[in-house]
């Protein structure tokens, strides 16, 4: 598979002033295959919304490069890139309350993006979004209507359809699910599943919910206070994780299986996941890790790849 | 545990709720968020309450807790008794003696559940000096004690920051020193780690196992995340459109589901078996409008099973076994159809 999207050594400041800045992505490479599916998990502060954004664009880079199709993208977005990416990268958005602008109808929000093209007469931009709201599962005569008037599941729809009307090749998806119930999250998952099979979508998938991440990606990375700490085949990183990291987040997943749960011993860690600020030195998770030793407090594990199985693993357990 | 089983056969239930319905009245008329819901639990037992966002879950407990503004809210019906007394329809001074001393309560969203303007210490001393007439430095020093036995590293420093010092775990862990801090025999937890991640919420599912071990107080926990259910529960409830529809042991409801529902919401989440690769299966529609609920099963519309007698008449209460019923036609004797996947009474 020839990468679509590359993320080399890819970093993200956030200047706080009085010489403090937030390590939120921090030398990050991680590749994109075209047609993959990529997961991408960790826990909140972890980075990974940063990362999904800061690959589209969305925010800038302190240093590192995107490439897509081995074009490096421009270090800053200007206007004039936007119109120009815009038709190949395409983002989802987490909360499908506060990403809808709501004095804006549903079909205003869709065609936005499409109306730059001027090729396109307001004719048909009307009925390409007519086609977009019946492929997402809702109906033509909803594109009057306001967000307000939509449930959490049908405006993540809506959403949905404003990424994907632009026909893009690549698309970050940020949390698209975490906002909805059960029953729902399953509908928005397939609407995706189905979308990318017939468009032949590139996806990077930010989520928290691992057991989500496993049922949609092909890869998994995850992601620990601004750096990658593991990356595998998401069926292998699930049930046999090799960072220790890996392992507490996927131990903490409670499985809706009673039988399981009761015979599992808790593998809860003390401690949270430090501020982004003050970035320890050596192993970022040294201080939380049950395996922690002498030299991971002092030198920064690199992501290597192992011998034995297809993994890229940052620990010194390793090494 | 044979004593205790004699005491709770002479002893009444610690807190039954009957029949309970509540509605609120709106710009767009009446909503009936909860209609007609029984449950019972008592010492060291786990009731967990399970369902879709607006199928009344925090209704049923809000109103339990004196909490539902009235108007525009109302009780229409239904009796919650604690010790065989009631609670329900109380004034408020005396829902004050229930509210935070017999029933703890946690929230779902830490940081807006505190007070920004309080300290941590503060705040957790308050109900001691309400409840139990501690003298501010008392209720201070028991505040300290109590943030540690909810395990935060140096609460003596901890008690007199704010709440934006603290994280969101952190933030969880006050609630719940403030919840058990009058030693109540009920918690009630209200998607206690929606807002948190998953480690954290290890920690605070942990945290709360010990504290019910430590205390025998019974946890009422309010939750849309099946994985949560099967590692905190004893009990579950299954609640849909204001009903309860499903109501047994966690084993008896995950792993011999009997009500279409419950084996939807099951469909719907991807199963960590790698042996089975299943596709997921969401529930398709939403659920009802609770305006104008429907007459028969409130999930008939969804429900791939649907006989048209469900559309007209909800259905009577199907016991599978003396603590495992399902509200479901489906279980009538006369059923035409019995759903493989589903399971019946007569199934071994």
């Amino acid at each position: 598979m020839a990468d679509l999207v590359e993320a080399i050594e890819l970093t993200r400041y956030f200047e706080m002033g009085k010489n403090q800045r937030v390590h939120a992505v921090d030398k990050v490479t991680l590749s994109i295959g075209e047609k993959e599916i990529v997961g991408l998990v960790g826990e909140s502060g972890s980075g990974k919304s940063t990362f999904g954004k800061t690959v589209v664009g969305l925010h800038a880079k302190t240093s590192g490069t995107v490439k897509y199709r081995g074009e490096v993208l421009p270090q800053k977005y200007q206007p004039a890139d936007f119109q120009r990416f815009a038709t190949k990268m395409q983002m989802i958005f987490q909360d499908p309350y506060s990403s809808l602008n709501p004095r804006m109808t549903v079909g205003e929000i869709i065609a936005e993006g499409i109306r730059l093209h001027p090729e396109l007469s307001a004719a048909d931009i009307k009925q390409r979004v007519a086609e977009w709201l019946q492929r997402v599962g809702l109906q033509a005569n909803h594109m009057s209507r306001y967000p307000h008037e939509f449930s959490g599941g049908q405006r993540q729809r809506i959403g949905i359809a404003r990424a994907l009307i632009l026909e893009p090749e690549f698309v970050v998806c940020d949390e698209p699910i975490s906002a909805l119930d059960v029953s729902v999250q399953a509908q928005v998952i397939n609407l995706l599943g189905e979308l990318k099979d017939k468009m032949g979508l590139t996806l990077l998938f930010i989520a928290h919910d691992l057991s989500m991440v496993r049922y949609v990606s092909d890869r998994m990375a995850v992601m620990y206070l601004g750096s990658l700490v593991e990356i595998g085949k998401s069926d292998e990183v699930y049930f046999d994780p090799k960072h220790p990291y890996t392992e507490v987040l996927i131990g903490s997943n409670p499985e809706p299986d009673p039988q399981l749960e009761r015979s599992r011993p808790s593998t809860a860690i003390q401690g949270e996941i430090p501020s982004p600020v003050n970035v320890p030195a050596g192993c970022r998770f040294a201080n939380r890790c049950p395996k922690v030793m002498d030299r991971c407090g002092i030198e920064t594990p690199e992501l290597i790849a192992l011998k034995t199985i297809d993994r890229q693993v940052a620990c010194h357990l390793y090494s | 545990m044979s004593e205790t089983a004699l005491a709770k056969d002479t002893a009444p239930v610690l807190l039954e709720v009957e029949n309970l319905a509540v509605e609120f009245d709106t710009y767009g008329g009446i909503v009936k968020a909860v209609r007609g819901v029984d449950f019972k639990v008592d010492h060291g037992e786990t009731l967990a309450i399970v369902g879709e966002s607006g199928c009344g879950k925090s209704v049923t407990v809000q109103a339990m807790m004196g909490l539902i503004p009235m108007p525009p809210g109302r009780i229409t019906s239904g009796s919650a008794r604690l010790r065989g007394s009631e609670v329900l329809g109380r004034n408020r001074l005396n829902s004050k003696e229930i509210r935070g001393a017999e029933i703890g309560m946690i929230f779902q969203d830490p940081m807006t559940s505190l007070n920004p303007t309080m300290t941590i210490g503060d705040q957790i001393a308050e109900p001691l000096q309400v409840h139990k007439g501690y003298s501010y430095r008392q209720a201070f020093n028991e505040a300290i004690r109590l943030l540690g036995i909810s395990k935060i590293p140096e609460a003596a420093r901890r008690a007199k920051q704010y709440p934006f010092e603290f994280s969101g775990g952190m933030l969880q862990r006050a609630m719940i020193a403030m919840a058990i801090s009058c030693k109540p025999s009920i918690l009630i937890a209200d998607e206690p780690t929606t807002a948190l991640d998953v480690t954290i919420q290890a920690q605070i599912l942990d945290l709360m196992q010990d504290l019910q071990k430590e205390t025998g107080m019974a946890i009422i926990l309010i939750t849309h995340d099946l994985g949560v259910v099967a590692r905190m529960a004893d009990e579950v409830a299954v609640m849909y459109a204001g009903k309860i529809v499903e109501h047994g042991s966690v084993d008896d409801v995950f792993y011999r589901s009997a009500h279409p529902y419950t084996l939807g919401l099951k469909k719907a989440m991807p199963t960590n078996d790698p042996s089975l690769q299943h596709k997921l299966l969401p529930i398709e529609g939403s659920p009802p409008d609770l305006f104008a609920p429907p007459p028969g099963c409130g999930y008939c519309a969804r429900c791939p099973y649907a006989m048209q007698l469900c559309n007209v008449r909800h259905p009577d209460d199907f016991f599978l076994k003396e603590t495992h019923f399902s509200r479901c036609w489906l279980h009538h004797a006369d059923s035409p159809n019995k759903p493989q996947e589903l399971y019946f009474r007569d199934k071994e």
